[in-house]
């Protein structure tokens, strides 16, 4: 099973985002669960996402505490200091910023994936909200699905010109990300 | 007869609530949101947008309203839905009683929340345990897609004619509600062949404008009475109904549920852990953790809380050695979980055994996997003998 946790605020679509994530990942024949946890449902609030994947049905209900990858969709949490709790060694992660990581941020990082994906979706949606553009970046530094699969499951949850912008997004977050390994 | 393949797709336990509604085709729904089902009110409302139901929507200023209306739908003939949590069940109180009173066979989905407090915006299922001698129907689920199948097996049982209650279908607010996981959507048609039998019994009474006709718990005396005892018959008679809808549904759509309970691994348990909700997943496997170290747990999933199962129960729990509990709430006045408070009462049928309950996840606090492996080896060791205590209160002991 591989664990992911999204560490986001309210209204960067970091719920859509882990769901969009399980839909791409049963297209491509896997067991999917993702669910977030918040309180009151407030723009700006930090948000949490647990998306779970796995080859055989998944019957966890529970949060998840050993991520094996992070994604950070607002670059303020960095500095929370619990956002690398429980992250498993070989972890990846994903995070939006415009400048690149001086260093290893956790001795259980192996790979780090950065992209500007605010710009990016400024640029292409016209709106703050980075997060197809983080699901991009998601494919290209994890490996774990293909872009195809990202792209082909947009089309659930969006449609029209904004799912064209999203699109363009999502394709730009896998162009630019720059990996780092340790 | 098999029904044909459904679509699979990624949806939320409150989709699914409302796709089950939805596939239903209730003449009336209405829904006031409250968080964390608000979902359910969009999803329905959408569905009704899109053209996919001619259900009347009814826009509700408040909770209370809601029920009335659908109880009122339910009387003049119709098949009504509705969704609620926490608060939104506390404000429709009255009127959830008038519904069985009435023997209206309304269905509700509930995503179970807390309710003390302006700020008790989290999981747990004290709001049900509020409402477990309001005479409904209680059925508790474990993901999204028992919540969809559970949502049309509970039109089958409020419409029965031998039953005529209504029936709420529970799930954990914001670990359920929230949760997005691939759900199999059943065809419309074969959904209406699975009500079909309905259509073949005898037309339940309906109030129709100018012709009087009383109905509900409203005798005096001895005529209020007989209408508790009939009320409570029909409990008695969900029983088994609630077993042989999960069997047709199960032999028609391919997927079943055990009916009033389903019991995991239990065959040859020698202790045995009692969960409801969708803590009942991650227990799943816990059991089989344990099961690979060598010990003999077992587990059984509480999914009718409402008619209590009595029956099944003894015959899953007769001869096991300690029993474990883990309640989302509690048991004011008994210190101890409501469900653990009523599995003590079956004693005297399964004997005198270590009873050990456990109080975890309120306030929306999770029941890890740590804690449930905790409950096995405390439980294991008691029916070793060792001394054991009775009630835990897992988050403050952690």
């Amino acid at each position: 099973m591989k664990e992911i946790r999204f560490h986001g605020r309210g209204g960067q679509g970091a719920v859509l985002a882990s769901r969009m994530l399980s839909t791409a990942f049963m297209a491509e024949g896997k067991f999917v669960a993702s669910f977030p946890m918040f309180g009151f449902e407030r723009r700006g609030a930090p948000v949490v996402a647990f998306t779970r994947i796995d080859d055989k049905p998944i019957r966890e209900k529970t949060q998840i505490y050993n991520p094996d990858c992070l994604v950070v969709i607002d670059p303020s949490l960095m500095k929370l200091p619990t956002l690398f709790s429980g992250l498993k060694p070989e972890g990846i992660l994903i995070l939006n910023s415009p400048k690149p990581l001086k260093s290893q941020p956790n001795d259980n990082l192996k790979i780090g994936g950065v992209v500007s994906a605010t710009k990016i979706a400024v640029d292409e949606i016209g709106r703050d909200i980075p997060n197809t553009c983080i699901l991009g970046a998601f494919a290209a530094a994890t490996g774990w699905l293909d872009l195809q699969s990202i792209l082909s499951c947009l089309g659930n949850y969006l449609s029209g010109d904004i799912l064209q912008r999203n699109l363009r997004s999502a394709e730009r977050g896998y162009r630019e990300v720059e990996v780092v390994r340790w | 007869m098999k029904a044909q393949k459904g679509q699979v797709r990624v949806i939320t336990g409150n989709a699914a609530a409302a796709y089950g509604a939805m596939l239903c085709r209730p003449d009336v729904a209405t829904s006031y949101p409250i968080t964390p089902m608000s979902e359910v009110a969009e999803q329905l409302s959408t569905f009704r947008a899109d053209g996919l139901v001619d259900t009347e929507m009814v826009e509700v200023e408040g909770e209370n309203s809601a029920m009335n209306v659908v109880v009122a739908a339910t009387l003049a003939g119709g098949r009504a839905f509705t969704a609620t949590s926490s608060w939104g069940l506390v404000f429709m109180y009255d009127a959830v009683q008038h519904a069985s009173g009435f023997r209206a066979p309304v269905v509700m989905a509930i995503a179970n929340r807390e309710t003390p407090g302006i700020l008790a915006v989290s999981g747990g299922q004290q709001d049900i345990i509020s409402t477990r001698d309001t005479g409904w129907i209680q059925i508790i689920v474990e993901d999204c897609q028992e919540i969809l199948d559970s949502v049309i097996m509970a039109f089958r049982l409020a419409e029965d004619y031998d039953i005529q209650l209504p029936v709420m279908v529970n799930y954990d607010g914001f670990y359920l509600s929230y949760l997005a996981m691939p759900v199999e959507i059943p065809q419309r048609e074969d959904v209406d062949q699975f009500l079909a039998p309905l259509k073949q019994q005898p037309e339940r009474p309906k109030l129709i404008p100018g012709e009087p006709l009383g109905c509900g718990t409203h005798g005096i005396d001895v005529g209020f009475v007989e209408l508790r005892y009939k009320h409570c018959m029909a409990m008695e008679r969900a029983l088994e109904k609630v077993d042989e809808i999960d069997r047709e549904f199960g032999e028609y759509f391919g997927r079943s549920y055990g009916g009033q309970i389903e019991e995991y691994r239990t065959e040859d348990a020698e202790i045995i852990l009692l969960t409801s909700g969708g803590t009942t997943g991650t227990a799943r496997t816990v059991v089989d953790a344990k099961r690979d170290e060598g010990v003999k747990v077992g587990l059984v999933k509480l999914r009718l809380f409402r008619p209590f199962p009595r029956q099944r129960l003894v015959e899953a729990l007769k001869g096991k050695k300690a029993i474990g509990v883990i309640d989302r709430s509690v048991g004011f006045g008994w210190n101890c979980g409501p469900m653990y408070m009523e599995l003590r009462a079956l004693t005297p049928e399964i004997g005198i055994i270590p009873m050990l309950s456990y109080i975890d996840g309120l306030a929306n606090l999770d029941i890890t996997i740590p804690h449930i492996e905790r409950v096995v080896d405390e439980v294991y060791a008691a029916a070793q003998g060792k001394p054991y205590q009775e009630v835990t209160w897992i988050p403050l002991e952690e």
